[in-house]
Protein backbone atom coordinates (compact mmCIF):
# COMPACT_ATOMS: atom_id res chain seq x y z
CA UNK A 1 0.00 0.00 0.00
CA UNK A 2 2.91 2.34 0.74
CA UNK A 3 4.79 1.99 -1.78
CA UNK A 4 1.67 2.60 -3.99
CA UNK A 5 1.28 5.30 -2.63
CA UNK A 6 4.92 6.23 -3.07
CA UNK A 7 4.71 5.84 -6.72
CA UNK A 8 1.49 7.73 -7.03
CA UNK A 9 3.12 10.88 -5.60
CA UNK A 10 6.37 10.33 -8.13
CA UNK A 11 4.07 10.30 -10.60
CA UNK A 12 2.41 12.97 -10.12
CA UNK A 13 5.40 14.80 -9.20
CA UNK A 14 6.95 13.89 -12.64
CA UNK A 15 3.36 15.25 -14.35
CA UNK A 16 4.02 18.62 -12.71
CA UNK A 17 7.27 19.20 -13.38
CA UNK A 18 7.11 18.40 -16.77
CA UNK A 19 3.99 20.56 -17.42
CA UNK A 20 5.93 23.33 -15.55
CA UNK A 21 8.72 22.65 -17.98
CA UNK A 22 7.23 23.01 -21.09
CA UNK A 23 5.04 26.16 -20.07
CA UNK A 24 8.27 27.88 -19.42
CA UNK A 25 10.07 26.99 -22.79
CA UNK A 26 6.46 28.02 -24.11
CA UNK A 27 6.81 31.18 -21.92
CA UNK A 28 10.46 31.83 -22.92
CA UNK A 29 9.77 31.84 -26.98
CA UNK A 30 6.86 33.42 -27.03
CA UNK A 31 8.46 36.43 -24.28
CA UNK A 32 11.58 36.52 -27.01
CA UNK A 33 8.96 37.12 -29.98
CA UNK A 34 7.91 39.74 -27.82
CA UNK A 35 10.39 41.09 -26.74
CA UNK A 36 11.64 41.79 -30.15
CA UNK A 37 8.06 42.99 -31.84
CA UNK A 38 7.91 45.60 -28.43
CA UNK A 39 11.62 46.98 -28.93
CA UNK A 40 11.76 47.33 -32.59
CA UNK A 41 7.89 48.77 -31.66
CA UNK A 42 9.41 51.41 -29.50
CA UNK A 43 12.65 52.10 -31.60
CA UNK A 44 10.88 52.41 -34.88
CA UNK A 45 7.92 54.67 -33.63
CA UNK A 46 9.38 57.88 -32.77
CA UNK A 47 10.86 58.50 -36.70
CA UNK A 48 7.33 57.55 -37.92
CA UNK A 49 4.92 59.71 -40.13
CA UNK A 50 3.04 60.00 -43.11
CA UNK A 51 5.53 62.15 -45.06
CA UNK A 52 8.03 59.51 -43.86
CA UNK A 53 6.50 56.92 -45.58
CA UNK A 54 5.96 58.58 -49.11
CA UNK A 55 8.71 60.25 -49.05
CA UNK A 56 12.35 59.27 -50.84
CA UNK A 57 15.58 59.26 -49.28
CA UNK A 58 17.22 62.05 -48.60
CA UNK A 59 20.78 63.43 -47.59
CA UNK A 60 21.46 63.30 -43.72
CA UNK A 61 19.74 66.06 -41.77
CA UNK A 62 17.00 66.17 -44.33
CA UNK A 63 14.14 64.02 -43.03
CA UNK A 64 13.53 61.57 -46.02
CA UNK A 65 11.91 58.82 -46.29
CA UNK A 66 11.38 54.77 -47.45
CA UNK A 67 8.66 55.55 -49.74
CA UNK A 68 10.20 54.01 -53.29
CA UNK A 69 11.80 51.20 -50.80
CA UNK A 70 7.87 49.92 -49.47
CA UNK A 71 6.94 50.79 -53.46
CA UNK A 72 10.14 48.75 -54.44
CA UNK A 73 9.54 45.95 -51.74
CA UNK A 74 6.35 45.39 -53.39
CA UNK A 75 7.10 45.34 -56.93
CA UNK A 76 10.05 42.76 -56.06
CA UNK A 77 7.26 40.69 -54.05
CA UNK A 78 4.55 40.80 -56.97
CA UNK A 79 7.73 39.66 -59.72
CA UNK A 80 8.98 37.10 -57.64
CA UNK A 81 5.31 35.96 -56.76
CA UNK A 82 4.48 36.12 -60.35
CA UNK A 83 7.31 33.89 -61.18
CA UNK A 84 7.58 31.75 -58.32
CA UNK A 85 4.26 30.61 -56.74
CA UNK A 86 2.56 28.92 -60.42
CA UNK A 87 6.22 27.38 -60.88
CA UNK A 88 6.03 26.00 -57.18
CA UNK A 89 2.45 25.02 -57.62
CA UNK A 90 3.18 23.30 -60.27
CA UNK A 91 6.13 21.60 -58.75
CA UNK A 92 4.20 20.32 -56.06
CA UNK A 93 1.47 18.78 -58.08
CA UNK A 94 4.07 17.20 -60.25
CA UNK A 95 5.47 15.92 -56.86
CA UNK A 96 1.99 14.67 -55.64
CA UNK A 97 -0.09 14.13 -58.01
CA UNK A 98 2.36 12.38 -61.34
CA UNK A 99 6.04 11.82 -60.43
CA UNK A 100 6.13 8.38 -58.61
CA UNK A 101 8.76 6.22 -58.69
CA UNK A 102 12.57 7.56 -59.13
CA UNK A 103 11.91 10.59 -61.01
CA UNK A 104 9.70 12.12 -58.32
CA UNK A 105 12.15 10.90 -55.99
CA UNK A 106 14.83 12.75 -57.73
CA UNK A 107 12.99 15.67 -57.93
CA UNK A 108 12.02 15.67 -54.58
CA UNK A 109 15.84 15.40 -53.43
CA UNK A 110 16.48 18.42 -55.63
CA UNK A 111 13.90 20.53 -54.52
CA UNK A 112 14.80 19.81 -50.66
CA UNK A 113 18.61 20.80 -51.57
CA UNK A 114 17.50 24.09 -52.99
CA UNK A 115 15.27 24.86 -50.14
CA UNK A 116 19.00 24.40 -47.95
CA UNK A 117 20.76 26.66 -50.40
CA UNK A 118 22.19 29.95 -48.49
CA UNK A 119 20.15 32.82 -50.35
CA UNK A 120 23.09 34.78 -50.95
CA UNK A 121 24.44 31.98 -53.64
CA UNK A 122 21.46 32.72 -55.21
CA UNK A 123 21.85 36.12 -55.63
CA UNK A 124 25.62 35.28 -56.77
CA UNK A 125 24.13 32.59 -59.22
CA UNK A 126 21.13 35.73 -60.68
CA UNK A 127 23.95 38.23 -60.70
CA UNK A 128 26.06 35.57 -63.62
CA UNK A 129 22.65 34.41 -65.50
CA UNK A 130 21.06 37.67 -65.54
CA UNK A 131 22.96 41.10 -64.50
CA UNK A 132 26.03 40.09 -65.97
CA UNK A 133 24.48 39.42 -69.23
CA UNK A 134 22.17 42.66 -69.09
CA UNK A 135 25.22 44.57 -67.76
CA UNK A 136 23.17 45.95 -65.43
CA UNK A 137 21.36 45.57 -61.92
CA UNK A 138 17.06 45.54 -61.50
CA UNK A 139 14.16 44.96 -60.38
CA UNK A 140 13.21 41.48 -62.64
CA UNK A 141 16.58 39.97 -61.69
CA UNK A 142 15.64 40.70 -57.68
CA UNK A 143 12.22 39.52 -58.32
CA UNK A 144 14.02 36.19 -60.25
CA UNK A 145 16.18 35.75 -57.13
CA UNK A 146 13.48 35.71 -54.87
CA UNK A 147 11.56 33.65 -56.89
CA UNK A 148 14.23 30.92 -56.55
CA UNK A 149 13.87 30.52 -52.87
CA UNK A 150 10.29 30.98 -53.14
CA UNK A 151 10.12 27.97 -55.55
CA UNK A 152 11.39 25.22 -53.17
CA UNK A 153 9.21 26.44 -50.33
CA UNK A 154 5.64 26.77 -52.09
CA UNK A 155 6.94 22.93 -54.14
CA UNK A 156 7.24 21.17 -51.14
CA UNK A 157 4.35 23.05 -48.81
CA UNK A 158 2.22 22.73 -51.55
CA UNK A 159 3.08 18.62 -52.17
CA UNK A 160 2.27 17.98 -48.68
CA UNK A 161 -1.13 20.21 -48.43
CA UNK A 162 -2.29 17.59 -51.65
CA UNK A 163 -1.43 14.67 -50.27
CA UNK A 164 -3.63 15.34 -47.53
CA UNK A 165 -6.31 15.22 -49.90
CA UNK A 166 -8.17 12.11 -49.15
CA UNK A 167 -7.82 9.43 -51.66
CA UNK A 168 -11.31 8.39 -52.09
CA UNK A 169 -11.97 12.10 -53.34
CA UNK A 170 -9.93 11.77 -56.43
CA UNK A 171 -11.24 8.32 -57.21
CA UNK A 172 -14.93 9.73 -56.90
CA UNK A 173 -14.04 12.52 -59.53
CA UNK A 174 -12.42 9.76 -61.77
CA UNK A 175 -15.65 6.90 -61.31
CA UNK A 176 -17.61 10.06 -62.72
CA UNK A 177 -15.58 9.73 -66.11
CA UNK A 178 -13.51 12.89 -65.35
CA UNK A 179 -9.69 12.61 -66.31
CA UNK A 180 -6.99 13.33 -64.36
CA UNK A 181 -6.17 17.04 -64.83
CA UNK A 182 -9.60 17.43 -64.30
CA UNK A 183 -9.62 15.83 -61.11
CA UNK A 184 -6.22 17.69 -60.29
CA UNK A 185 -7.67 21.03 -61.05
CA UNK A 186 -11.40 20.82 -60.11
CA UNK A 187 -11.61 18.87 -57.16
CA UNK A 188 -8.00 18.08 -55.39
CA UNK A 189 -6.66 21.67 -55.64
CA UNK A 190 -9.41 23.21 -54.84
CA UNK A 191 -10.00 20.46 -51.62
CA UNK A 192 -6.31 22.25 -50.62
CA UNK A 193 -6.52 25.61 -51.69
CA UNK A 194 -6.39 27.00 -47.90
CA UNK A 195 -3.08 24.84 -47.45
CA UNK A 196 -1.88 25.88 -50.58
CA UNK A 197 -2.55 29.66 -49.76
CA UNK A 198 -0.55 28.98 -46.43
CA UNK A 199 2.50 28.09 -47.93
CA UNK A 200 2.41 30.87 -50.41
CA UNK A 201 2.17 33.07 -47.53
CA UNK A 202 5.08 31.48 -45.71
CA UNK A 203 6.74 31.98 -49.01
CA UNK A 204 6.05 35.53 -49.71
CA UNK A 205 6.65 36.01 -45.69
CA UNK A 206 10.05 34.54 -45.98
CA UNK A 207 11.89 36.07 -48.81
CA UNK A 208 10.05 40.00 -48.08
CA UNK A 209 12.99 39.51 -45.26
CA UNK A 210 15.95 38.11 -47.36
CA UNK A 211 18.65 41.05 -48.15
CA UNK A 212 21.93 39.16 -49.48
CA UNK A 213 20.58 38.14 -52.69
CA UNK A 214 19.14 41.56 -53.89
CA UNK A 215 21.89 43.12 -52.98
CA UNK A 216 23.68 41.44 -56.08
CA UNK A 217 20.46 41.60 -58.30
CA UNK A 218 18.16 44.89 -57.46
CA UNK A 219 20.96 46.76 -55.38
CA UNK A 220 18.96 49.37 -54.01
CA UNK A 221 18.00 53.15 -55.19
CA UNK A 222 17.62 56.39 -54.07
CA UNK A 223 14.77 57.09 -56.64
CA UNK A 224 11.13 55.84 -56.95
CA UNK A 225 11.22 53.22 -59.80
CA UNK A 226 10.47 53.83 -62.88
CA UNK A 227 11.13 50.77 -64.92
CA UNK A 228 11.84 46.83 -64.07
CA UNK A 229 15.06 47.34 -65.93
CA UNK A 230 16.60 49.13 -63.08
CA UNK A 231 17.88 49.12 -59.81
CA UNK A 232 15.02 49.06 -57.51
CA UNK A 233 15.56 49.90 -54.00
CA UNK A 234 13.69 47.68 -51.43
CA UNK A 235 12.64 47.69 -47.45
CA UNK A 236 15.56 45.22 -46.71
CA UNK A 237 18.57 46.59 -48.58
CA UNK A 238 16.90 50.29 -47.51
CA UNK A 239 17.30 48.87 -43.82
CA UNK A 240 21.16 47.21 -44.24
CA UNK A 241 22.17 50.34 -45.61
CA UNK A 242 20.52 52.83 -42.65
CA UNK A 243 21.94 50.66 -39.71
CA UNK A 244 25.82 50.56 -41.07
CA UNK A 245 25.51 54.34 -41.77
CA UNK A 246 27.52 56.11 -39.20
CA UNK A 247 24.24 58.70 -38.44
CA UNK A 248 21.91 58.47 -35.90
CA UNK A 249 18.97 59.98 -37.94
CA UNK A 250 20.08 56.94 -40.21
CA UNK A 251 19.58 54.58 -37.38
CA UNK A 252 16.50 56.31 -36.69
CA UNK A 253 15.29 55.57 -40.07
CA UNK A 254 16.00 52.21 -39.94
CA UNK A 255 14.66 51.30 -36.76
CA UNK A 256 11.25 52.62 -38.38
CA UNK A 257 11.88 50.95 -41.42
CA UNK A 258 12.13 47.40 -39.56
CA UNK A 259 8.55 48.61 -38.09
CA UNK A 260 7.18 49.13 -41.45
CA UNK A 261 8.30 45.88 -42.87
CA UNK A 262 7.07 43.87 -40.22
CA UNK A 263 3.99 45.65 -40.74
CA UNK A 264 4.16 44.56 -44.25
CA UNK A 265 4.43 41.06 -43.37
CA UNK A 266 1.63 41.16 -40.84
CA UNK A 267 -0.49 42.40 -43.26
CA UNK A 268 -0.14 40.11 -46.26
CA UNK A 269 -0.53 37.69 -43.73
CA UNK A 270 -3.56 38.84 -42.75
CA UNK A 271 -4.80 39.15 -46.28
CA UNK A 272 -4.30 35.83 -47.56
CA UNK A 273 -5.85 34.57 -44.32
CA UNK A 274 -8.95 36.78 -45.20
CA UNK A 275 -9.14 35.65 -48.71
CA UNK A 276 -8.50 31.80 -48.28
CA UNK A 277 -10.52 31.53 -44.84
CA UNK A 278 -12.55 28.27 -45.14
CA UNK A 279 -16.03 28.45 -47.51
CA UNK A 280 -16.99 25.28 -47.32
CA UNK B 1 -44.22 -3.20 -66.67
CA UNK B 2 -45.88 -4.26 -63.59
CA UNK B 3 -46.58 -2.01 -61.02
CA UNK B 4 -44.58 -2.44 -57.76
CA UNK B 5 -45.66 -1.70 -54.44
CA UNK B 6 -43.36 -1.32 -51.76
CA UNK B 7 -44.44 -2.37 -48.48
CA UNK B 8 -45.16 -6.38 -49.16
CA UNK B 9 -42.26 -6.81 -51.78
CA UNK B 10 -40.09 -9.82 -50.22
CA UNK B 11 -43.28 -11.61 -51.00
CA UNK B 12 -43.86 -10.32 -54.35
CA UNK B 13 -40.38 -11.07 -55.50
CA UNK B 14 -40.89 -14.65 -53.28
CA UNK B 15 -44.00 -15.31 -55.56
CA UNK B 16 -41.85 -14.70 -58.77
CA UNK B 17 -38.49 -15.38 -58.46
CA UNK B 18 -36.33 -13.43 -60.64
CA UNK B 19 -35.38 -15.36 -63.57
CA UNK B 20 -31.11 -14.97 -64.21
CA UNK B 21 -29.87 -14.98 -67.49
CA UNK B 22 -33.23 -14.66 -69.13
CA UNK B 23 -33.02 -10.73 -70.26
CA UNK B 24 -29.82 -9.66 -71.93
CA UNK B 25 -26.53 -9.86 -70.35
CA UNK B 26 -25.03 -6.37 -69.81
CA UNK B 27 -21.55 -7.49 -68.29
CA UNK B 28 -20.07 -10.74 -69.35
CA UNK B 29 -16.91 -11.47 -67.05
CA UNK B 30 -14.20 -14.20 -68.90
CA UNK B 31 -11.55 -16.06 -67.02
CA UNK B 32 -10.74 -12.66 -65.07
CA UNK B 33 -7.37 -12.84 -63.26
CA UNK B 34 -6.28 -9.64 -61.45
CA UNK B 35 -2.74 -8.98 -59.30
CA UNK B 36 -1.25 -6.34 -57.13
CA UNK B 37 2.05 -6.85 -57.94
CA UNK B 38 3.12 -10.40 -57.67
CA UNK B 39 0.08 -11.19 -55.45
CA UNK B 40 -2.95 -12.58 -57.75
CA UNK B 41 -6.20 -11.55 -56.35
CA UNK B 42 -8.43 -12.85 -58.54
CA UNK B 43 -8.53 -16.21 -59.86
CA UNK B 44 -10.39 -17.01 -62.97
CA UNK B 45 -13.60 -15.08 -62.42
CA UNK B 46 -16.88 -16.17 -65.23
CA UNK B 47 -19.41 -14.43 -64.64
CA UNK B 48 -22.52 -12.91 -66.45
CA UNK B 49 -24.71 -9.43 -65.36
CA UNK B 50 -27.76 -9.51 -66.39
CA UNK B 51 -29.71 -6.11 -67.72
CA UNK B 52 -31.60 -4.28 -64.92
CA UNK B 53 -31.38 -6.49 -62.30
CA UNK B 54 -29.55 -5.96 -58.81
CA UNK B 55 -26.69 -8.34 -58.01
CA UNK B 56 -25.09 -8.81 -54.74
CA UNK B 57 -21.22 -9.55 -54.20
CA UNK B 58 -20.59 -11.37 -50.54
CA UNK B 59 -17.74 -13.10 -49.05
CA UNK B 60 -15.29 -12.77 -46.33
CA UNK B 61 -13.12 -9.76 -45.71
CA UNK B 62 -10.02 -9.81 -48.45
CA UNK B 63 -12.03 -12.13 -50.44
CA UNK B 64 -11.88 -9.95 -53.88
CA UNK B 65 -15.06 -9.13 -54.27
CA UNK B 66 -14.58 -5.05 -54.04
CA UNK B 67 -11.56 -5.76 -56.38
CA UNK B 68 -13.35 -7.59 -58.33
CA UNK B 69 -16.22 -4.64 -58.90
CA UNK B 70 -13.82 -1.85 -59.19
CA UNK B 71 -12.56 -3.91 -62.58
CA UNK B 72 -15.88 -3.26 -63.70
CA UNK B 73 -14.73 0.24 -64.40
CA UNK B 74 -11.26 -0.48 -64.09
CA UNK B 75 -11.14 1.86 -61.23
CA UNK B 76 -7.81 0.07 -60.39
CA UNK B 77 -5.64 1.67 -63.02
CA UNK B 78 -5.50 4.18 -61.06
CA UNK B 79 -3.47 1.82 -58.41
CA UNK B 80 0.11 1.70 -59.59
CA UNK B 81 1.49 -2.01 -59.96
CA UNK B 82 -1.75 -4.08 -60.58
CA UNK B 83 -1.98 -6.25 -63.71
CA UNK B 84 -5.44 -7.47 -65.48
CA UNK B 85 -6.18 -10.85 -67.61
CA UNK B 86 -8.80 -11.96 -69.37
CA UNK B 87 -11.90 -10.36 -70.57
CA UNK B 88 -15.06 -8.33 -69.01
CA UNK B 89 -16.93 -7.55 -71.74
CA UNK B 90 -19.34 -4.34 -71.07
CA UNK B 91 -22.39 -4.72 -73.99
CA UNK B 92 -20.09 -6.98 -76.09
CA UNK B 93 -16.89 -5.03 -76.31
CA UNK B 94 -14.03 -5.65 -74.47
CA UNK B 95 -13.20 -2.73 -71.74
CA UNK B 96 -9.82 -3.89 -71.51
CA UNK B 97 -9.09 -4.16 -75.39
CA UNK B 98 -6.64 -1.84 -76.32
CA UNK B 99 -7.96 1.48 -77.55
CA UNK B 100 -10.53 1.93 -74.89
CA UNK B 101 -11.87 5.47 -73.76
CA UNK B 102 -11.54 4.77 -70.12
CA UNK B 103 -13.12 8.35 -69.32
CA UNK B 104 -16.00 7.06 -71.18
CA UNK B 105 -16.66 3.84 -69.51
CA UNK B 106 -16.72 5.32 -66.04
CA UNK B 107 -19.28 7.47 -67.54
CA UNK B 108 -21.48 4.94 -68.33
CA UNK B 109 -20.50 2.46 -64.88
CA UNK B 110 -21.06 4.42 -61.95
CA UNK B 111 -19.59 4.12 -59.17
CA UNK B 112 -21.04 4.92 -54.80
CA UNK B 113 -17.92 3.98 -52.51
CA UNK B 114 -17.72 2.24 -49.28
CA UNK B 115 -17.25 5.77 -47.69
CA UNK B 116 -19.27 8.60 -48.69
CA UNK B 117 -16.91 11.46 -50.98
CA UNK B 118 -18.59 14.15 -51.83
CA UNK B 119 -16.22 16.97 -52.87
CA UNK B 120 -15.92 20.49 -50.68
CA UNK B 121 -18.03 21.84 -52.91
CA UNK B 122 -21.44 22.93 -52.74
CA UNK B 123 -24.54 20.28 -52.86
CA UNK B 124 -25.30 21.75 -56.10
CA UNK B 125 -22.07 21.64 -57.63
CA UNK B 126 -21.74 18.06 -56.33
CA UNK B 127 -24.09 16.76 -58.56
CA UNK B 128 -23.83 19.25 -61.35
CA UNK B 129 -19.69 17.93 -61.63
CA UNK B 130 -20.44 14.78 -63.79
CA UNK B 131 -22.84 17.01 -66.27
CA UNK B 132 -20.34 19.56 -66.07
CA UNK B 133 -17.15 17.69 -67.29
CA UNK B 134 -18.57 15.68 -69.48
CA UNK B 135 -20.64 18.70 -70.99
CA UNK B 136 -23.65 16.97 -70.83
CA UNK B 137 -25.45 20.34 -71.37
CA UNK B 138 -23.93 23.51 -70.73
CA UNK B 139 -27.92 25.21 -71.02
CA UNK B 140 -28.12 26.26 -66.85
CA UNK B 141 -31.73 25.73 -66.72
CA UNK B 142 -31.50 21.75 -68.16
CA UNK B 143 -28.30 21.85 -65.71
CA UNK B 144 -30.76 22.78 -62.71
CA UNK B 145 -33.36 20.07 -64.02
CA UNK B 146 -30.92 17.21 -63.96
CA UNK B 147 -29.42 18.10 -60.92
CA UNK B 148 -32.98 18.19 -59.24
CA UNK B 149 -33.96 14.95 -61.20
CA UNK B 150 -30.85 13.34 -60.02
CA UNK B 151 -31.65 14.20 -56.20
CA UNK B 152 -34.98 13.03 -56.96
CA UNK B 153 -33.76 9.73 -57.57
CA UNK B 154 -31.77 9.94 -55.00
CA UNK B 155 -34.67 10.59 -52.48
CA UNK B 156 -32.63 13.64 -51.30
CA UNK B 157 -34.47 16.04 -52.96
CA UNK B 158 -37.25 17.00 -50.14
CA UNK B 159 -34.31 17.69 -47.59
CA UNK B 160 -31.76 19.58 -49.63
CA UNK B 161 -34.02 21.90 -52.14
CA UNK B 162 -33.76 24.79 -50.08
CA UNK B 163 -29.95 24.51 -49.42
CA UNK B 164 -28.47 23.66 -52.74
CA UNK B 165 -25.81 25.84 -52.42
CA UNK B 166 -24.66 25.20 -48.99
CA UNK B 167 -21.65 23.11 -48.33
CA UNK B 168 -22.09 19.30 -49.08
CA UNK B 169 -20.00 18.62 -45.92
CA UNK B 170 -22.98 19.95 -43.84
CA UNK B 171 -24.40 16.93 -44.43
CA UNK B 172 -25.18 14.19 -42.26
CA UNK B 173 -23.18 10.81 -42.55
CA UNK B 174 -26.40 8.97 -44.72
CA UNK B 175 -27.21 12.47 -47.07
CA UNK B 176 -23.90 12.46 -47.87
CA UNK B 177 -23.96 8.99 -49.08
CA UNK B 178 -27.53 9.55 -50.85
CA UNK B 179 -25.30 12.70 -52.48
CA UNK B 180 -22.43 10.66 -53.49
CA UNK B 181 -25.48 8.23 -55.70
CA UNK B 182 -27.53 11.74 -56.96
CA UNK B 183 -23.78 12.48 -58.34
CA UNK B 184 -23.43 9.00 -60.24
CA UNK B 185 -27.17 8.99 -61.35
CA UNK B 186 -26.50 12.38 -62.59
CA UNK B 187 -24.76 11.41 -65.55
CA UNK B 188 -27.16 8.73 -66.28
CA UNK B 189 -24.82 5.55 -66.22
CA UNK B 190 -25.97 2.08 -67.15
CA UNK B 191 -24.62 0.22 -64.91
CA UNK B 192 -23.83 1.31 -60.91
CA UNK B 193 -21.21 -0.26 -58.86
CA UNK B 194 -21.79 0.13 -55.03
CA UNK B 195 -19.31 -0.83 -53.29
CA UNK B 196 -20.77 -1.45 -49.79
CA UNK B 197 -22.70 1.84 -49.94
CA UNK B 198 -24.81 1.22 -46.17
CA UNK B 199 -21.66 0.08 -44.59
CA UNK B 200 -20.95 3.21 -42.58
CA UNK B 201 -24.68 4.10 -42.14
CA UNK B 202 -27.35 3.86 -39.29
CA UNK B 203 -29.97 1.69 -39.79
CA UNK B 204 -32.55 4.28 -40.41
CA UNK B 205 -30.21 5.66 -43.51
CA UNK B 206 -29.67 2.16 -44.74
CA UNK B 207 -33.08 1.22 -45.12
CA UNK B 208 -33.33 4.45 -46.98
CA UNK B 209 -30.61 3.41 -48.99
CA UNK B 210 -32.22 -0.20 -49.90
CA UNK B 211 -35.72 1.24 -51.19
CA UNK B 212 -33.42 3.38 -52.82
CA UNK B 213 -31.30 0.81 -54.70
CA UNK B 214 -35.07 -1.29 -55.26
CA UNK B 215 -36.32 1.42 -57.21
CA UNK B 216 -33.24 2.40 -58.89
CA UNK B 217 -33.17 -1.58 -60.78
CA UNK B 218 -35.89 -0.15 -63.12
CA UNK B 219 -33.85 1.86 -64.89
CA UNK B 220 -30.23 0.09 -64.20
CA UNK B 221 -28.26 -2.58 -63.08
CA UNK B 222 -26.85 -2.37 -60.11
CA UNK B 223 -24.00 -4.39 -58.60
CA UNK B 224 -23.58 -4.31 -54.55
CA UNK B 225 -20.95 -5.60 -52.87
CA UNK B 226 -21.91 -6.05 -49.28
CA UNK B 227 -20.74 -7.59 -45.79
CA UNK B 228 -24.20 -8.31 -44.54
CA UNK B 229 -26.09 -10.72 -45.76
CA UNK B 230 -29.59 -9.50 -44.52
CA UNK B 231 -28.99 -6.84 -47.33
CA UNK B 232 -28.05 -9.19 -49.98
CA UNK B 233 -31.10 -11.06 -49.33
CA UNK B 234 -33.22 -7.81 -48.86
CA UNK B 235 -32.09 -6.30 -52.15
CA UNK B 236 -30.83 -8.18 -54.13
CA UNK B 237 -31.86 -10.89 -57.03
CA UNK B 238 -29.00 -12.65 -57.72
CA UNK B 239 -26.09 -13.27 -55.38
CA UNK B 240 -22.07 -13.92 -56.03
CA UNK B 241 -20.09 -15.62 -53.09
CA UNK B 242 -16.99 -15.37 -53.67
CA UNK B 243 -13.71 -16.58 -51.06
CA UNK B 244 -10.35 -16.23 -51.54
CA UNK B 245 -10.26 -14.51 -55.08
CA UNK B 246 -12.40 -17.09 -56.68
CA UNK B 247 -16.09 -17.26 -57.58
CA UNK B 248 -17.70 -19.86 -55.19
CA UNK B 249 -21.31 -19.72 -56.30
CA UNK B 250 -23.77 -17.63 -58.24
CA UNK B 251 -27.18 -17.85 -57.86
CA UNK B 252 -30.70 -16.31 -57.58
CA UNK B 253 -31.24 -15.08 -54.21
CA UNK B 254 -33.81 -16.61 -52.77
CA UNK B 255 -31.67 -20.06 -53.59
CA UNK B 256 -28.45 -18.73 -52.48
CA UNK B 257 -29.85 -18.09 -48.48
CA UNK B 258 -32.16 -21.00 -48.74
CA UNK B 259 -30.63 -24.21 -50.50
CA UNK B 260 -27.10 -23.07 -51.92
CA UNK B 261 -25.79 -25.34 -54.49
CA UNK B 262 -22.17 -25.55 -52.61
CA UNK B 263 -21.07 -26.76 -49.24
CA UNK B 264 -18.70 -23.80 -48.89
CA UNK B 265 -21.42 -21.06 -49.66
CA UNK B 266 -23.68 -22.50 -46.98
CA UNK B 267 -20.86 -22.96 -44.51
CA UNK B 268 -20.52 -18.87 -44.87
CA UNK B 269 -24.01 -18.16 -45.04
CA UNK B 270 -24.78 -20.24 -41.72
CA UNK B 271 -21.70 -18.40 -39.66
CA UNK B 272 -19.78 -21.50 -39.64
CA UNK B 273 -16.65 -19.13 -40.85
CA UNK B 274 -16.02 -15.78 -42.17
Amino acid sequence: MANYGNADRMRRATSGLMTTLTALCTLLAVSALLIILTYIAWQGIGSLSFQFLIDRPRPVGEGGGIGNAILGSLVLLLISSAFGLPLGICVGVYLSEIGRGRVGGAVRFLVDTLTGIPSIVTGVFVYAILVLPMKHFSALAGGVALAMIMIPIVARTTEEMLKLVPHSMREGALALGAPQWRVIIGVVIPAAAPGIATGAMLAIARVSGETAPLLFTAFGSRFFPTSLNEPIASLTVQIYNYAISPYDEWHAQAWAATLVLMTLVLGINIIVRFLTRKKF
Amino acid sequence: MPVQTVAPRIEVRAATPPPINTGKTKVAVRDLNFFYGRVQALHNISLEIPERIVMAFIGPSGCGKSTFLRTLNRMNDVIPGTRVGGQVLMDDRDIYAPGTDVVELRRRVGMVFQKSNPFPKSIFDNVAYGLRINRVTSNSSELSGRVEQALKDAALWNEVKDRLKTSALSLSGGQQQRLCIARALAIRPEVLLMDEPASALDPIATSKIEELIFDLKKQYTIVIVTHNMQQAARVSDTTAFFLLGKLIEVNATEKMFTAPNEKLTEDYITGRFG
